[in-house]
């Protein structure tokens, strides 16, 4: 694998639209040719080089390239999009859009992002150690068909509108989540390790929630069922076990009615 | 004083019959000339390619409040679906692309006319500014006329005269075009909750049926002589065994003929007939019944039809039919759009997803073809997608295609997952037929042209008309071996030229010449009956007051007016 490190020599004065920062755009690249690659700044288009130092070219493939932003990224967005494969360090914060899209790969980011993280994910893997603001692994404006597969983990809190209609893959919070968790939900999974504020699994159809502190307001629309122990994230534990939410429309299988679980850790 | 030569093209031209001759097109000042009346003419070499006017839409839903509805709710058919800037404007969007990915679209395509198939008359002007904001594409819309308080109160009471006078006054308000029919009686029944299904179910509290209405439309329509015909979307839409209700409906124009001065030889067009061509009594043992439908079409020369083709696209429909709209969000669970409008109609906007792998889709999608491979007469059969019901109108290259290629059918198939079940529910596989230049301009310009009125002015190539003329990169003596050659050289003509002015070269916009909005002025005698009865309902039931009704000037945008005087 290659390394193309990227270090923020020229911080943006507004945003930076960083979408072709992706292993599948550097592929086959040399160093040179990555720094002429398009980003936008506001309604200015600019080569990449105008804000980052690149050092070392691109891998053969997507999968062979490995991307390091050093610096403070704060400012720059969209980084992975889209990608299908490679890998992508970001060494501390960044904004909005990182993630998005992503079919394959691994993004790990050492800081904090912003809202959108992740947003319409269809596979892959996206690492945050810090914090997340709003629709992280949501989907995007408009579209029913949410996050599809792929794994989001964020070691701290996420704001509000997580996994709103999120279809399959998996995502596990660290710490506490604000409110509307899984709206829409038809599939998937969401782990919340922390708190959760509230309006957890509004309309949801299908797919899984687990609340490991309290709900501060929960639904009324999921009813207690059972209590069941289950592995969970590598780890057993008792939980109390609702279905809902009993006021949206719910799918049959096998003669049964499909419904979304949540879970509470007793 | 522009002139402009083409060349020596492989001429297509129904209106006047001819048949793919090597010709000349002369053009000065906009309209078609003799070409050897030209004196100096910028020449454009023809040589090899196939020759046309420019097209003529007779159903699509491009500009209007339930198309905008559309944009709002649909912020996910423009994700990564917009091109960068290429033309003076953005362009975005895909099954309801912005007014200006229209304009462009339909001129990329060697389209110059579009008829907007549903205006809501209090919301004319809303209509009227989207139109402006269409680029390059003249258009025309009809005001819906099935559901509207007044029709139904005139015709109960069987006062031709009457609803012809109101009907002139309502073309005139909102500047419209024609009679457009949506689901008559079905959409006002909606407003309690109900719908009209069958032609004769009662309109609730109007003692009338859909029956009634359409006729009473018919004789309305020819009584003041309208450039087009009443142009109807029949009762129960969509539904397994409809075709029974569809034969019905098309019965109902018998006894009746044409009387006007545009050279229009029907009375009565029946829209996106692939929706209405439906045997069965469940999704279970759906099929097709176009061959029974058709078979009325062909032998029944007062009636035009567009087919309305199901594309396999992920799409957003919308119709005035505001009850079907209703029952088709029951069916795929997805977000939707409902609305009644005060006296007039009401509308529904649902996205929906006409996949290969669902057996009705596939049905859908081969009764469309099934109707357009049976005509008899492609004068009276028309290319439509009811862009966006059925498909998006980026898509009728695609349906051309299919059209004049069993080759390009099959391949669509072979990506069928019920690939039998849908051979054993159509006839679509025992159809060898392939249709021809000279057919697919019958059904794309000169047909359409004809039955809207306009064939003066548009769909032909006779000097005096305007100067539209579409170029497509298509030798009909050596016509290309893959069908996807058939389909690139129809999605991006190679010139067109729109009122004289070269208006797409290779398929890129390179000029952007001033749109029209056709209207038909009705001059009728004065009818104090009428004018009370508008001052009345407007004084009790419109939220409007009638002052402000009326489309104000300032919102129509380059007129051209089609007078029709009764009075005489």
């Amino acid at each position: 694998m290659k390394t193309v490190t990227l270090t923020l020599t020229n911080p943006p004065e507004l945003y930076v639209e960083g979408q072709n920062i992706t292993p599948d755009n550097f592929a086959g690249k040399k160093a040179a040719e990555i720094a002429a690659l398009d980003v936008w700044e506001g309604k200015q288009k600019s080569p990449l080089g105008r804000y980052f130092t690149v050092e070392g070219n691109g891998g053969a493939t997507a999968e062979e390239t490995k991307i390091v932003l050093r610096g403070d990224c704060t400012r720059v967005k969209r980084v992975g999009q889209q990608m299908t494969a490679g890998e992508i360090v970001i060494e501390g914060n960044a904004d909005m859009y990182i993630g998005g899209w992503m079919k394959g790969g691994k993004i790990h980011v050492k800081g904090n992002v912003d809202s959108f993280c992740g947003i319409g994910m269809e596979g892959g893997e996206l690492i945050v150690d810090g914090n997340a603001k709003s629709h992280l692994g949501s989907s995007p404006r408009g579209e029913w068909r949410g996050m599809q597969g792929g794994v989001i983990r964020v070691a701290g809190s996420v704001a509000n509108d997580t996994a709103t209609f999120i279809n399959g893959g998996t995502i596990v919070i660290g710490g506490d989540a604000d409110i509307h968790v899984s709206t829409h939900g038809e599939g998937g999974t969401v782990i919340i390790k922390g708190n959760a504020k509230g309006r957890v699994g509004g309309q949801m159809v299908k797919g899984n929630i687990y609340v490991y502190g309290t709900i501060e307001n929960p639904l009324p629309g999921f009813q207690l069922v059972d209590e069941v122990e289950q592995e969970v994230d590598g780890e057993t534990a008792r939980f109390a076990h609702y279905i809902g939410d009993l006021g949206e429309r719910h799918p049959t299988s096998k003669g049964k009615a499909v419904y979304a679980n949540l879970y509470t850790k007793l | 004083m522009s002139e402009l030569l083409i060349k020596n093209g492989f001429v297509f031209d129904p209106l006047q019959g001819i048949k793919g001759d090597r010709m000349d097109i002369g053009v000065r000042d906009g309209k078609i000339v003799e070409p050897g009346a030209l004196k100096n003419p910028q020449t454009i070499d023809a040589a090899g390619t196939t020759v046309m006017a420019g097209g003529v839409d007779i159903h699509s839903h491009v500009v209007g409040p339930k198309v905008n509805v559309g944009r709002l709710f649909r912020p996910e058919d423009k994700l990564f679906k917009s091109p960068l800037k290429r033309c003076s404007r953005m362009e975005m969007g895909f099954s309801v692309p912005s007014t200006f990915k229209t304009g462009y679209d339909y001129a990329r395509m060697g389209y110059v006319f579009v008829n907007e198939a549903a205006m809501p008359p209090l919301h004319s002007p809303h209509v009227h500014e989207e139109i402006r904001d269409t680029p390059i594409i003249d258009n025309a819309a009809m005001p819906v006329f099935g559901n509207n308080w007044f029709t139904l109160e005139y015709l109960k009471n069987n006062e031709i005269e009457n609803n012809a006078a109101y009907t002139a006054w309502l073309l005139r308000a909102t500047r419209g075009f024609g009679i457009k029919v949506v689901n008559p009686g079905g959409s006002e029944a909606w407003g309690w909750g109900l719908n009209c299904e069958h032609i004769h179910d009662p309109v609730p509290y109007f003692d009338i049926a859909p029956a009634e209405i359409v006729k009473g439309l018919i004789e309305t329509n020819e009584f003041l002589g309208l450039p087009h015909s009443v142009h109807l979307h029949c009762n129960n839409l969509g539904n397994p065994g409809n075709y029974t209700d569809t034969i019905e409906s098309l019965k109902l124009a018998e006894g009746y003929a044409p009387k006007n001065d545009f050279g229009r030889e029907q009375v009565l067009h029946v829209t996106h007939l692939q929706f209405h061509a439906y045997g069965g009594d469940s999704w279970g043992n759906f099929e097709s019944r176009a061959k029974d439908v058709m078979d009325y079409v062909n032998a029944h020369d007062n009636i035009t039809v567009d087919i309305g083709q199901v594309t396999l696209d992920e799409t957003t429909t919308m119709t005035a039919d505001g009850p079907f709209e209703h029952h088709l969000r029951g069916l795929n669970n997805l977000k939707w759009a409902n609305v009644d409008v005060e006296l007039e109609t009401a509308a529904g906007v649902v996205p929906y997803i006409y996949s290969p792998k669902v057996k009705v889709c596939t049905i859908q999608w081969a009764v469309g073809l099934e109707l357009g491979l049976l005509a008899k007469d492609p004068m009276r059969t028309f290319v439509s997608t009811d862009h966006p019901n059925a498909g998006p109108f980026t898509r009728y290259p695609q349906v051309i295609t299919w059209l004049m290629s069993r080759a390009a059918r099959d391949e669509t198939m072979k990506t069928f997952k019920w690939l039998e079940r849908t051979i054993d529910a159509t006839s679509i596989d025992s159809i060898d037929r392939e249709l021809g230049l000279y057919e697919i301009a019958q059904m794309t310009r000169a047909g359409p042209a004809k039955a809207l009125g306009v064939c003066n002015t548009y769909g032909g190539l006779a000097p005096g008309m305007d100067a539209d003329i579409a170029v497509y990169s298509l030798n009909p003596e050596d016509m290309p071996s893959d069908p996807a050659e058939i389909e690139k050289a129809f999605a991006r003509c190679a010139w067109l030229v729109k009122d004289g002015i070269v208006t797409v070269r290779n398929g890129e916009v390179i000029a952007e010449p001033a749109k029209r909005t056709i209207w038909v002025d009705v001059k009728v005698p004065e009818n104090a009956q009428v004018q009370r009865d508008i001052y009345e309902h407007f004084l009790r039931h419109y939220s409007v007051k009638l002052d402000n009704y009326s489309l104000f000037e300032e919102h129509l945008f380059n007129p051209r007016v089609i007078e029709v005087d009764t009075t005489q």
